[in-house]
């Protein structure tokens, strides 16, 4: 009934993993920020984008490469979250979501006003690391290095950080602070710097894919305002607050955006909303949400 | 009212203490010592202000007034991680079991606050349920086996003073003979224990002193030897 060609089914399926793999790794970060902060963090899109910059800058101006980049982009933006955890997010704590969600919007809106008046909408080139030029004969089709590499590493820090909430001691505190932070805290845990560091990691996910993303989208001021809608849909299909969830949903989402493409192109901006649409009325905590 | 005799000075004094949840003034100066080793009790109605007096004493509340010294260290002014690192620990009245963790994350949980905790082994001599149910999903526990690992897990910290919130709410007769006789061994041990106890007749059998609260102070203090004789009074306080 179909006629379509397997080079073309896999090639979207290809992009469908990667760009599954963008929205696990920012759905992580959200889902862990509003775990523990218990805020809606709109933000993230923009600080994606800052992320990818933060790569552009680090080789315009230092001379630092991509390799260097992937290191220091989140760090520094990991850095910068922090600050505006101290200064801004911690004193919403306590107040209704609203707050925060304000908060957050806010903050993207002049981040992202900020890069386009300086450089504008169009987007700026930030080439493939020599490393992983090149592509991949599988027979039934191309597989580009770098696109494999994307698709491999995202999934690799999905699960190491699934791996460190729900399988290490650390990861016992931060579960402990989401259920009852004042228990924890009664403990002898310094809750309040947990917090921080967590949005600080949260922000270095988003920043870590900004960097990912920059070879293959070039590096845009609206980069993460495209994308960050479809992430809030992924996280609500997949349940707020769940880190395994979030990372199945995130890629399991992005096949789905590519099969469509393969088999009705026209709803491939939408199918995506439509399952949230869907989901919302039949399970309206999500997938693997769990009902509070 | 009749301060029973003190010896030495005591490990944990309140002077005066107020809390307010937000806007409502819940203590209203609340005054009460406990001595080193010591099981004291208190006693009072619901919404008497026992638990916000735990509470408050754990930097747990809003805002709080007056004194609550720690082997003399002020805690008021304290937030509660540094209250928990001088040796104080809670064990809350809902006993605070984390659904997202195993009940070996529970118990491991809170961090050493100072040398001389029990063992891991120890705690399950005392409480040999949760050895069975280490990898369950901490709530799937029976309540009684909750508040064993409420218990259980504060006495890994080193902490040297326990305050206990009704241990025995909602338990079964068999399980509240065993939380006395842990309370009991613990005391023996040296530990000092703040109690919350509705059930007098749980707590004559381990308590030293007891202290009655109405409206947010302490309204009334007497030693165990003179609970018999106290006894009409205790009824009219706690209406039973």
């Amino acid at each position: 009934m179909f006629n379509i060609s397997t080079q073309a089914l896999f090639s979207q399926l290809l992009v469908g993993l990667i760009n599954g793999s963008f929205y696990a790794l920012l759905s992580l970060g959200l889902a862990v920020i509003f775990g523990m902060l218990n805020i809606i963090n709109f933000a993230h899109g923009a600080l994606y984008m800052m992320g990818a910059f933060c790569a552009y800058f680090l080789l315009s101006i230092a001379g630092l490469g991509y390799w260097w980049a992937l290191v220091l982009s989140p760090l520094i933006m990991g850095a910068f979250g922090m600050f505006l955890e101290r200064t801004m997010l911690h004193r919403l704590a306590g107040l209704d979501h609203l707050y925060g969600l304000l908060l957050t919007f806010g903050l993207a809106l002049i981040f992202q006003g900020l890069f386009q008046n300086y450089f504008g909408s169009s987007g700026l080139p930030y080439a493939i690391p020599q490393e992983l030029t090149g592509a991949q004969n599988l027979g039934f089709m191309f597989l580009p290095n770098y696109r494999a590499w994307v698709v491999v590493f995202s999934l690799a820090v999905c699960l190491a950080t699934w791996f460190a909430i729900e399988k290490t001691k650390l990861g016992a505190y931060l579960r402990a602070a989401t259920e009852n932070p004042s228990l924890v805290r009664a403990f002898g845990v310094n809750v309040p710097r947990m917090i921080t560091l967590t949005y600080g990691f949260g922000v270095g996910l988003a920043a870590l894919a900004g960097v990912l993303a920059a070879p293959i989208n070039q590096v845009r001021p609206l980069m993460g305002g495209d994308l960050i809608i479809v992430v809030f849909a992924v996280v609500v299909i997949g349940g707020m607050g769940s880190i395994m969830g979030s990372i199945v949903t995130g890629f399991a989402l992005g096949l789905v955006e590519g099969l469509t493409k393969v088999f009705y192109p026209e709803a491939s901006n939408t199918v995506v909303f439509v399952i949230m649409a869907l989901v919302l009325l039949v399970k309206p905590a999500g997938l693997f949400g769990r009902t509070a | 009212m009749a301060e029973p005799q003190t010896a030495g000075a005591p490990l944990l004094e309140v002077k005066g203490l107020q809390a307010w949840y937000g806007e409502s003034h819940i203590l209203h100066g609340v005054d009460f010592n406990v001595r080193k080793g010591e099981v004291v009790t208190l006693l009072g109605r619901n919404g008497a202000g026992k638990t916000t007096t735990l509470k408050s004493i754990m930097g747990m509340v809003g805002k709080r007034r007056g004194s609550a010294e720690y082997e003399g260290h002020q805690t008021v002014g304290l937030t509660s991680d540094r209250i928990a690192r001088l040796g104080i620990a809670l064990c809350p009245e809902e006993r605070g079991i984390f659904s997202s963790l195993s009940v070996e994350e529970n118990l491991m949980l809170p961090p050493r606050v100072a040398p001389g905790g029990l063992t891991v082994e120890q705690i399950f001599e005392l409480f040999p349920n949760l050895k069975e149910r280490l990898n369950s999903q901490g709530t799937k526990l029976s309540g009684g086996e909750q508040q064993m690992l409420a218990i259980g897990r504060i006495l890994r910290t080193g902490a040297r003073l326990l305050m206990l919130d009704e241990p025995t709410e909602g338990l079964a007769p068999v399980i509240i003979d065993q939380i006395g006789h842990t309370i009991a061994g613990l005391k023996r041990q040296g530990f000092t224990i703040l109690l919350v106890e509705q059930n007098f007749r749980f707590a004559s059998k381990v308590a030293d002193r007891y202290y009655v609260m109405e409206h947010g102070r302490v309204i009334d203090a007497f030693a165990n030897a003179d609970l018999e004789a106290n006894m009409g009074k205790l009824h009219d306080y706690l209406g039973v």
